[in-house]
């Protein structure tokens, strides 16, 4: 009982981070838009991922003060889930459906013939910067395998013929 | 004036609906005819998407599957007084595999505009929630358990029992929370009713809340699931300024109102108590059981947790009465289950049938066999974390426990056929490697199990000690199934073990030659 840490009255230390750079003057700004509710944090997530393209690490302090949370907390959640980026990625996304039901309609081969025109592996971005592919299980298109989506557009039936026409698409949007 | 159909459903959209959208107007324009485009749901029948449909007397004229390019030719061939086209079916809702099915959820979706209040209440929509809002809310909870139906995600649990225990708590908040994170790959029912018909989730949830007196609600769907976020809150807005959802909902005294959250890519969240860590805004770890989410749910309150499917069959069941869903199904499976053919099948979509239908009924007579051509060799039922079953075991009628008998599950009712060039040790392999990329990490036999599983399947491939490895396996698979908080780590091995039970010869193959493919 002798070795009772003495503890202050005050409240848990919590570092105070105020903003300064512009992501997280968009950070505070995002949160605010929520109400700084802590409950928010996956909206939050995405929201800010949405304008920056990813979660910068120097935003995770400035969240924690906004939601009165700790910083190892939005750390925590940040890298639980599959979508938040912590570091820029391409800019077209084409997310490439490995599931089951794809399987079966040989998305292996297709994921191969991805990692090879576009010379990057799943997970990766193209040289010039523009595509990211990555593997995701499920898009909920299964009688249609296999399926692809690019941003929020969803694709079926998707073949390695199919597969260069809609990556050709992109890159000619991004020219004009 | 014309009314033509063409669905704006994700998986209608996938193959170019908009395109086909876009292409009907213009060609109307250079014809001088007057088009009234209407964006319906999908009417399940993805084989024929992006189907068209032209209204004519005699009913709804289906074509498709139309490419953007065979519209000239569509408008030449008179397609808009319905006439005959090589893609013509005749009438929608007399082509077999339509008219075949028992369609009670989803008896809206694919008519109607999935936005229009009107068109949902023209078919029979509200009428459920108005009968409800009369009522006592323990003769609602009544009139769900003596339908007999049971959690649709998967698990079956009564679902009157869990609005039961909600309903007898005393407790200044409660909540609804709709889980709409179908990640299983072979399922897209949920999809397609939130896209189809929105108003049935949210009048399913609506009726949950004033049973269990709850006034705020939840919808957690899964990030892919874009167009389904975007339809449910424009529903929401519409409902909310049509007073079904709100304060004081048609004056009824009861108040209730939804949320749409989106997941961020996480299979897990799709367990109940994962998705309400998620909801709250932490990490999608899996919570100890008890105390149970009716009891102690979202933000600590008693909750309603419900898959789409089974909220959206409360509308119907509230409108006709338990008694009338009780009379579909075969012994304690009762009403209709939304079948999803998917994977190497020629006509994959939705059927929605009674239980009691047959796997070979709905592979064969509605899904035409593979999409390959090639003869069927497996179906995977009930998602990643269901078997894989020969198809000796075709014949077991869909029913949770004559499943169960057949150590098989019907789970969400997916079915993913694979022909006989599927190599089941690597399904088996993939099972492992998915619930090691997707486990929440909070119990060992599920998060260190997995990796172990990879592991000890690689080896059995590669031929070392292969007698020896799969006692191993077998014996991971009882420790991950025993010893896991939740389904994840203990369904996993099903799959696994099914594989391996069902198709011996794949695990016992010569070992792939590291050399010769080393030199290739």
């Amino acid at each position: 009982m002798a070795k009772k840490v003495a503890r202050s009255s005050q409240k848990p230390r919590r570092e105070e981070v105020s903003a300064t750079t512009p992501a997280q003057l968009a950070a505070v700004s995002v949160c605010a838009r929520h109400g700084n509710r802590p409950d928010e944090l996956l909206e939050i997530f995405h929201e800010m991922q949405h304008e920056l393209g990813f979660i910068p690490e120097e935003t995770l302090p400035v969240i924690a003060t906004a939601l009165n949370r700790s910083r190892a907390e939005i750390y925590g959640v940040l890298t639980f889930y599959h979508d938040f980026k912590r570091h820029p990625v391409g800019k077209h996304i084409v997310k490439i459906c490995r599931a089951e039901a794809c399987q079966s309609m040989g998305t292996d081969a297709l994921c191969a013939h991805a990692e090879q025109s576009l010379n990057t592996p799943l997970g990766g971005t193209t040289a010039d910067g523009s595509v990211t592919i990555e593997q995701v299980f499920c898009l909920g298109n299964c009688a249609l395998s296999p399926a692809i989506m690019v941003g929020e557009r969803l694709y079926g039936k998707v073949d390695a013929h199919r597969f260069d026409e809609i990556i050709a698409g992109l890159n000619k949007e991004a020219a004009e | 004036m014309i009314t033509v159909f063409v669905p704006r459903d994700a998986a209608a959209l996938s193959v170019g609906a908009d395109e086909v959208a876009t292409a009907i107007a213009s060609e109307a324009k250079k014809r001088k005819t007057e088009v009234r485009i209407v964006r319906n749901g999908s009417r399940g029948m993805l084989y024929l998407e992006p189907l068209v449909e032209v209204e004519t007397a005699q009913g709804r004229v289906a074509y498709g599957p139309v490419t953007a390019k065979d519209v000239a030719g569509l408008f030449e061939a008179g397609f808009l007084e319905g006439k005959s086209h090589a893609l013509g079916h005749g009438l929608t809702e007399e082509i077999p595999y339509f008219k075949n099915q028992e369609r009670l959820t989803f008896a809206r979706c694919g008519i109607t505009d999935p936005l229009s209040i009107e068109d949902y209440r023209k078919y029979g929509g509200f009428e459920g929630l108005t009968k409800a809002l009369a009522m006592k809310p323990i003769d609602i909870v009544t009139e769900v358990t003596t339908s007999g139906l049971r959690g649709r995600g998967g698990a079956g649990f009564p679902t009157g029992i869990k609005w039961k225990t909600v309903h007898d708590l005393k407790a200044p908040q409660k909540y609804v929370a709709c889980n709409a994170d179908e990640g299983d790959s072979g399922t897209f029912a949920d999809r397609m009713l939130m896209e189809g018909d929105p108003f049935c989730l949210i009048e399913g949830m609506t009726i949950a809340g004033v049973a269990g007196g709850a006034n705020k609600g939840y919808i957690y769907v899964r990030s892919e699931y874009p167009h389904s976020v975007h339809v449910l809150r424009e529903a929401i807005e519409v409902a909310r300024k049509a007073n079904w959802l709100g304060d004081n909902i048609q004056g009824s005294g009861y108040s209730f109102d939804l949320y749409v959250r989106m997941g961020a890519g996480a299979y897990i969240c799709g367990e109940e108590t994962s998705m309400l860590e998620s909801l709250e805004g932490k990490r999608g770890l899996v919570r100890y059981k008890p105390p149970i989410p009716a009891i102690e749910g979202l933000f600590g309150k008693p909750t309603i947790i419900n898959n789409v499917m089974s909220f959206a069959a409360v509308p119907i069941i509230l409108a006709k009465g338990g008694e009338f869903y009780k009379n579909y199904g075969v012994g304690r499976s009762r009403g209709t289950l939304a079948f999803q053919l998917a994977g190497n099948i020629k006509r994959g979509g939705l059927v929605e049938k009674a239980f009691g239908v047959t796997t070979r009924q709905l592979v064969e007579d509605w899904g035409g066999g593979t999409a390959s051509g090639r003869p069927v060799r497996a179906a995977q039922i009930g998602g990643p974390l269901g078997a894989y079953i020969p198809v000796s075991k075709f014949d077991v009628p869909m029913d949770y426990e004559e499943f169960a008998k057949a150590d098989a599950m019907v789970g969400h009712g997916g079915v993913v056929v694979f022909d006989d060039t599927v190599d089941m040790a690597k399904q088996a392999r993939f099972a492992m490697e998915f619930c090691a990329i997707e486990s929440c990490g909070k119990c060992t036999p599920c998060r260190i199990g997995s990796i172990r599983g990879v592991e000890v399947i690689d080896k059995i491939i590669a031929d070392i000690d292969r007698d020896k490895n799969i006692a191993l396996l077998e014996d991971l698979c009882v420790t991950m199934t025993d010893g896991s908080l939740c389904a994840m780590g203990g369904l996993t091995p099903f799959p696994v073990m099914s594989a391996l039970k069902g198709f011996p010869d794949d695990f016992h193959k010569p070992a792939p030659n590291k050399f010769l493919d080393a030199a290739e």
